[in-house]
């Protein structure tokens, strides 16, 4: 970019992994918009992150169940940001939405509906820029259906399948997109469950991972932060649905 | 989830939870529903002052950063900030923190509860001096905002007030412009306890001071140590070493005591070896001046994670007192004398002089203070009790972030504003609602 600040935009950014990409984007020199839908709570992030890096940081707020806030949204950033990350998710409750459509639909649309419209509008401006990269963060839990989580699962198993689609489709063109896949990460998300140490990710490896695929030169396309996570995926891969069915995971 | 809270010198340990939220209101909300709770920031205060007696309430997840004002050195920030995130965002831009402790993983709340000094208490004061102002949460959940103009009362009870008085949520603290992070040190020898006192007088100009004590001497090399003094480096000072960054980045800690470490191993014998070795070239650098990276300098012990474990599973006390300068020679002589004595091992032995404090219960006080670490033996136990009486004798205190242990009259004599602070709690209403095993333990 020529000595010219970039900017990252990050949506969701008062989640643990969002505030942390925030972090280590501004530490590396970017400038950064952050997007959540408190005000308020995305301003105590916005203080933090330009208070310790130095660089300069906006606010602005988005629900991202509002879709045709979007493009309003868009329009109104500094610029086009030059990479986007969301970092939206909603864990919800699997017991709850097995009876409450409502909370059912929230995990829904909060995982999948809104972020891949989102998405969707962002890789429209970056092809008729030409550049960009786009970041979504999905989940492991996308990659089979399980009953202790698969609500949310296959909301984030459709953003995967939207984002691979989406790369497939500008494989040809400059823009990269990458989906993340974390596993286990230390966050607020998971505050109440007991996680097994070597599994689970603080938020800022997450942050790191994501920097180094997007920015890098050779950046994957699927990141796992962890390496025994992609290891754990393709041996599930391989378990047939006959076997997968009967495991209590 | 239920795990065991205890201090750094893992002494004493208690069953319970540590409660965490990012969010202040829910803290609030918390704290408002329960007795006798206490907020804990990193944990490293030694003792039991950062365990509740029912309930201890974390600081850590309010660790955002508000605003810095690089004219004025004013810095806002959460009070769960810890200070080796200020020192990271901010050595490489050129400023520095008034005042440091000796480990970099203290929260700025616990700084502020504990007034921490530094080693240059002799010149600067504490931690509480640089504190310009803060918002506390009162017992009923109410939040005020203290300084030296507004609520001074409050303000002083809190500085130095071990969390007694309510919950610090917010501060804002002067740093200063700093040309380099490099430390230009001078070490010199001092050959007994009478000699380390003198040459601590003459530096006495510079900004930092401070003594290490080889505890295991004895006779007439009672008291032999080695006295460091720096002060920060000019660019002038550096621009010499073209492979020295103006403004390094902190050490990347390499080394880590692995828990299960057996306490025998921290010995007479290897403590002994150690300390002749450390003074042996502290001796042949003497009295050159050397650059020291900052963290180095001010944090050495942080280079090895974890060495709380070097005294094992039973934990460790720390003895930290300070005595008046009138006979602090024939009182410090006499402490040491008792240690020595005693045969008991310290992995680490510091003196250095400081001067008033700024809080009702802050510990420093114009002299010279010692510290000393011992492992938690029933032994170690009545040792001490002996250290105390010639403490108190002498008119010192013993320091409440290191405590685990001391006599509720030991404290009571230490402290002659114990109740002005009792009588300000009292007014709060903050004894039925903030209570730490350390309160309860001394009576506050």
């Amino acid at each position: 970019m020529n000595g010219e600040q970039r900017l990252l935009l990050v949506i969701g950014a008062t989640s643990d992994i969002g505030r942390a990409a925030a972090l280590h984007y501004a530490s590396e020199g970017w400038s950064v918009c952050l997007a959540a839908r408190s005000m308020r709570a995305v301003q105590r992030e916005a203080d933090d992150i330009a208070t310790r890096t130095g660089r300069t940081v906006s606010c602005h707020v988005l629900d991202i169940l509002d879709a045709a806030s979007f493009e309003p949204f868009l329009d109104h950033l500094p610029r086009l940001p030059d990479t986007a990350i969301c970092a939206v998710g909603m864990l919800g409750d699997q017991s709850i939405s097995k009876t409450d459509f409502v909370h059912a639909c929230l995990i829904m649309r909060t995982n999948f509906e809104g972020p891949a419209l989102l998405l969707n509008l962002l890789s429209h401006r970056f092809k008729i820029r030409g550049s960009g990269a786009l970041v979504g963060v999905s989940s492991v839990a996308g990659d089979r259906g399980r009953a202790s989580n698969y609500v949310y699962g296959a909301a984030k198993a459709g953003l995967s399948t939207f984002l691979s689609g989406l790369r497939n489709e500008l494989s040809s063109s400059a823009i990269r997109i990458i989906t993340v896949k974390p596993g286990f990460v230390r966050t607020k998300m998971t505050a109440h469950m007991r996680l097994p140490p070597v599994l689970t990710a603080e938020p800022e490896e997450v942050a790191a991972a994501i920097f180094n695929a997007a920015q890098g030169r050779k950046g994957r396309d699927i990141v796992y932060v962890r390496w025994i996570w992609r290891f754990i995926m393709i041996v599930m891969s391989f378990v047939p649905e006959a076997l997968f069915k009967r495991l209590r995971l | 989830m239920s795990a065991k809270i205890e201090g750094w010198g893992r002494y004493p340990s208690q069953e319970g939870e540590v409660w965490e939220t990012q969010n202040l209101q829910a803290l609030v909300q918390k704290m408002t529903s329960q007795r006798e709770v206490i907020i804990r920031g990193n944990g490293r205060s030694y003792g039991d002052a950062a365990i509740g007696e029912k309930t201890t309430l974390s600081s850590r997840g309010l660790n955002r950063m508000k605003h810095f004002d690089p004219q004025t050195g004013l810095l806002t920030l959460e009070a769960g900030v810890l200070l080796v995130d200020v020192l990271n965002c901010f050595t490489r831009r050129g400023f520095f923190p008034c005042v440091v402790p000796g480990t970099k993983f203290v929260t700025i709340g616990g700084m502020i509860a504990a007034d921490v000094h530094g080693k240059n208490h002799h010149r600067d004061g504490g931690f509480g001096h640089y504190v310009s102002s803060l918002q506390l949460i009162l017992p009923d959940g109410a939040q005020t905002t203290c300084s030296p103009g507004e609520n001074p009362q409050l303000f002083q009870a809190t500085i130095g007030g071990m969390g007694l008085t309510g919950i610090i949520s917010q501060a804002t603290i002067r740093m200063k412009p700093i040309e380099t992070g490099w430390v230009a040190q001078k070490t010199f020898v001092a050959s007994d306890i009478s000699q380390a006192l003198d040459i601590l007088k003459r530096t006495d100009e510079a900004p930092y001071s401070v003594a290490w004590i080889d505890c295991l001497a004895q006779g007439s090399s009672l008291g032999r140590s080695l006295i460091f003094a720096g002060e920060h480096a000019s660019r002038d000072d550096v621009s010499g070493s073209s492979d020295m960054a103006l403004f390094p980045d902190a050490r990347r800690a390499r080394v880590s005591v692995p828990p299960g470490f057996p306490g025998w191993a921290l010995n007479r014998t290897t403590v002994a070896s150690f300390n002749e070795f450390y003074f042996r070239a502290g001796e042949r650098k003497a009295p050159d001046a050397e650059l020291i990276h900052w963290d180095s300098f001010f944090f050495p012990l942080d280079s090895i994670l974890s060495w709380n474990r070097l005294y094992g599973r039973r934990g460790f006390l720390q003895h930290q007192c300070v005595v008046p300068d009138n006979n602090s020679l024939s009182v410090l002589g006499e402490i040491l004398e008792r240690f020595a004595r005693s045969r008991r091992a310290s992995f680490l032995a510091v003196l250095k002089r400081l001067k008033g404090g700024n809080g009702f219960l802050s510990f420093p006080a114009p002299g010279y203070t010692l510290a000393l670490d011992l492992p938690a033996t029933p032994d170690v136990f009545v040792l001490l009790e002996e250290i105390d009486a010639i403490v108190v004798k002498a008119g010192g205190r013993i320091y409440l972030a290191k405590d685990a242990r001391q006599a509720r009259h030991t404290f009571e004599a230490g402290y002659p504003r114990l109740d002005q602070f009792k009588q300000l709690r009292r007014s709060l209403g903050a004894e039925a609602r903030f209570q730490s095993r350390l309160s309860r333990r001394l009576g506050i």
